[in-house]
């Protein structure tokens, strides 16, 4: 704490951690959320309501699954791909996966370059968070596609319970649409990066608030939560 | 860390750092993603080798929460802010457990009614 920057504003006395932090910290009668930009804050505030829509979703799916007097459709053979004369089970599902948790660890080390300043590898890193986002989001359409193909409807399918058809669009498409949200988010956050916006402090185009390297690592958080849906979505609605 | 962050931001002296700026080596982020994918490659692996019952559960859900831990403690940085917001924003979720009790309850006894009376028609 030595070299201290003067123009900081840091504290000056040292934050009391643990329990203790948590009292002092919430009846400071100043922000609560120390040590955080007000923009992270609310950003992980929406992101936990963002979590209350998703467990709605994976909640009523699984209400539905359990109570269906129907077979549900055997999820490892609909979503089954013939690769190289070879029927391999859940393999679209499988890649999605691994697409999404390498643009989450390219998300990661774009913030930890932009807090760098490191202008090009920031930019570069946005860059590949987004084409591998939109691949994801190419293999969905896919995906729905194929589905659709095979008859199933979100009222009913020909492999067993129609409550199948309804969870899955559903559920997948409600991931879908944040992911391409992230895509967007993600190609603006890129450009601003590139044009050296956040270097300059310049003011957005939106909201007019001054740039800076916090909004790469907010912008992460979103997209590193769209990543921890598909972790809950896959375990559930894939592999039950 | 914290100090050590501060005194990272300080040293390269840049005017306009914010102090809450989240600084880790590389190398964390790498470690995590190669987790990341070794534990999504077990979890491909409990259906393509069809485990069934508790066992395809349990191992499902651990990986799963494993998963999930480590998105939000290092790729989010949870484990490196302050306790306010993390119990802020963590202890709130626990509350969807009720929601799971509820709505398996309420399956049940919905499977069950449709059991008595629907199953009884067909017949």
């Amino acid at each position: 704490m030595a070299q201290t920057n003067p123009t900081d504003t840091l504290e000056p006395a040292p934050l009391p951690e643990g329990v203790q932090g948590i009292v002092s910290d919430w009846s400071s009668d100043q922000r609560a959320f120390k040590n955080v930009p007000w923009g992270k804050a609310m950003m992980w505030i929406f992101l936990l309501s963002d979590t209350f829509i998703f467990s709605s979703f994976l909640i009523s799916y699984m209400t539905v699954r359990m109570s269906t007097t129907e077979p549900w459709p055997n999820v490892s053979e609909v979503f089954a791909l013939t690769l190289f004369g070879q029927k391999i089970p859940l393999i679209l599902i499988a890649i999605m996966t691994f697409i999404l948790i390498s643009s989450s660890g390219t998300m990661a080390m774009a913030v930890k370059f932009g807090y760098e300043k490191n202008k090009r590898m920031t930019f570069i890193l946005l860059l590949i968070t987004a084409a591998l986002g939109a691949t994801f989001v190419g293999m969905q359409a896919f995906e729905w596609t194929k589905l659709i193909e095979d008859g199933v409807r979100p009222w009913g399918n020909p492999m067993g319970a129609a409550q199948f058809g309804s969870s899955f669009f559903m559920i997948t498409g409600f991931h879908g649409t944040h992911v391409s949200i992230g895509v967007i988010f993600l190609i603006i956050v890129a450009i601003k990066v590139l044009r050296g916006d956040l270097d300059h402090e310049r003011p957005g185009f939106l909201t007019g608030r001054k740039g800076n390297y916090e909004m790469v690592e907010i912008m992460g958080l979103y997209w590193h939560f769209v990543d921890l849906v598909w972790v809950f979505i896959f375990a559930v609605f894939y592999l039950w | 860390m914290a100090h050590a962050q501060v005194q990272e931001h300080a040293a390269q002296g840049q005017q306009h750092a914010h102090v809450e700026g989240q600084q880790h080596p590389i190398g964390i982020y790498l470690k995590i993603w190669g987790l990341l994918f070794v534990l999504s490659a077990l979890s491909y692996a409990v259906d393509y080798f069809h485990f069934q019952g508790y066992l395809r559960w349990f191992l499902i859900i651990v990986f799963m929460l494993l998963k999930a831990g480590l998105i939000v403690a290092v790729f989010m940085h949870m484990m490196w802010e302050r306790l306010a917001l993390m119990y802020a924003i963590l202890v709130p979720t626990l509350l969807l457990m009720v929601l799971v009790g509820i709505g398996a309850l309420e399956a049940d006894y919905t499977f069950f009614t449709r059991g008595v009376f629907f199953v009884k028609q067909l017949l």
